[in-house]
């Protein structure tokens, strides 16, 4: 379970580079609005982009409580871990 | 942040966007003088950002329909369609629609955004799931918000996407609605109403349709994509308005479904509001009779919207994927679209602006709105204006 988490951190990390400023480490504290300017379209767009890497669907309802990294990550393996 | 500091917040964000004294949203219009001219300032406009599609506001018999209404009726209803707002004709507007669609049932709301809340929050509760296109409309999202199911998107006009989130569902496919639109806001392009319906059947889903900007435009008596498409018996539920090419205000639901009645008693947003005033009903009725008969309308309306498509196409304007009466002209930057949209308005032409979050993919759009009510030489100004401003705003030559 713990390595499947760590999976999916990991390839969070590489979809969230498009986003990251090069002074800025991708950590799983990292907060997507406020250290990664991603806003709620940019946010959209990239559950579709992870949501095929994973072969999930991610419902919107489930996306007001991420804020972090962490948090997604999270989601993701609660998802996957429900199928 | 407190209550009031939010939308402090929301006032730096504005004032750091727009210029000052240029009021881009919320435009005062100070008259109006037809379907197609206003008075903006202390000028004559050319309207080119309304969804008057087929130029009806000031049809004589809508008038005088609505004049009546008032005097026998009075100005209003003070009550829900539940208690005392339920008049003859909003019952006969309700069976004029039905007829018009050849559909078992009509609800009609107090407006569009209502018909979106009412219809997807009446249907989808806890424990389904809804799927949306990425480009649905504003009152799609929050109807989806208000049923409290989930909410899926899938990318836009992309039903192959959709499947796959369909195939994802597994069982709970059946218990699903997806939601697509005749014609969308922003770019005027159509769903693939053909895929997406071969798709929802496959999986057992449950289709609405919202016809909001093609109702009047497409089909030869203009019920829209399902007529223009042959697919209107595929469709479960079509939703629309009558705040576009009706030119009035409310909205409606028509389905085969019989079920579709007992909206009435679960769907708040149909419940909790005053009904449509009786000029407003008595004037749609009028304005739907000319709809189906406005075949005409509707020559003069693709003429106009496929001449300006091509001419700003050919001046190097980036636009939707397809002519279409809303002919949305795609610009890079905020600061470009609102330079171009105040130059317009300079020339005398109002059109409608969209910025970024509200507009897909991080663009702004100019957006122009066509109507069977412009003539060819309005036509050809404002393909005029547009040629000088984009040798002016962008600069080239």
């Amino acid at each position: 379970m713990a390595s499947n988490y760590d999976d999916i951190l990991q390839k969070l990390r590489e979809h969230l580079k498009q986003f990251c400023p090069p002074d800025i480490e991708i950590t799983p504290d990292t907060d997507l609005i406020n250290q990664l300017a991603i806003d709620s379209v940019k946010l959209l767009n990239l559950v579709m982009e992870i949501e095929d890497e994973f072969d999930i669907s991610v419902p919107l309802n489930a996306l007001a409580d991420v804020q972090t990294v962490h948090e997604l990550a999270h989601l993701i393996h609660q998802i996957k871990s429900a199928q | 942040m407190s209550l009031l500091d939010k939308l402090d917040a929301v006032a730096a964000a504005r004032k750091a966007l727009l210029p000052e004294g240029v009021e881009v949203f919320g435009t005062p219009i100070e008259e109006i003088y037809s379907a197609t001219a206003a008075k903006i300032g202390d000028r004559r406009i050319l309207f080119l950002g309304t969804n008057n599609y087929l130029g009806l506001t000031f049809a004589p018999e809508c008038l005088e329909a609505a004049h009546k209404a008032i005097d026998s009726e009075g100005t209003g209803t003070t009550g829900s369609r539940m208690a005392n707002g339920s008049y003859s004709g909003h019952r006969l507007l309700e069976r004029e629609f039905a007829e018009f669609y050849r559909c078992h049932s009509c609800i009609v709301f107090t407006t569009g955004y209502q018909a979106n809340l009412a219809t997807i929050s009446g249907l989808a509760g806890a424990g389904d799931v809804i799927l949306i296109d990425s480009d649905s409309h504003a009152s799609i999202y929050d109807g989806c918000r208000l049923s409290g199911a989930e909410i899926i998107r899938f990318r836009h006009n992309d039903a192959q996407d959709l499947e796959k989130r369909l195939r994802r569902l597994g069982d709970r496919s059946r218990s699903s609605l997806v939601i697509v639109e005749g014609i969308y806001s922003m770019l005027g392009d159509r769903t693939p109403l053909a895929e997406i319906v071969r798709v929802k059947t496959a999986y057992h889903s449950t289709l609405l349709l919202d016809e909001a900007h093609s109702l009047g435009v497409l089909g030869q008596t203009g019920q829209g994509l399902v007529e223009e498409t042959g697919l209107l018996d595929q469709v479960d539920f079509i939703t629309g308005t009558f705040s576009k090419s009706l030119g009035n205000i409310g909205g409606y639901c028509v389905s085969n479904h019989p079920q579709l009645d007992q909206l009435r008693y679960v769907s708040r947003p149909y419940i909790f509001t005053a009904s449509p005033t009786p000029a407003t009903i008595a004037s749609t009725r009028a304005a739907l009779r000319l709809l189906r008969e406005g075949v005409e309308l509707r020559r003069q309306l693709w003429s106009n919207a496929r001449n300006l498509y091509a001419r700003l196409k050919e001046l190097g304007y980036q636009l939707g994927p397809e002519p279409s009466p809303i002919i949305a002209t795609i610009l890079d930057t905020p600061q470009e679209a609102m330079a171009l949209w105040a130059a317009l308005l300079e020339h005398g032409i109002y059109v409608n602006l969209m910025l970024p979050p509200a507009a897909p993919e991080g663009k702004s759009l100019v957006r122009c709105s066509v109507s069977a009510a412009h003539s060819s030489e309005q036509i050809d100004f404002i393909g005029e204006a547009f040629d000088k401003l984009r040798k002016t705003v962008f600069h080239q030559h």
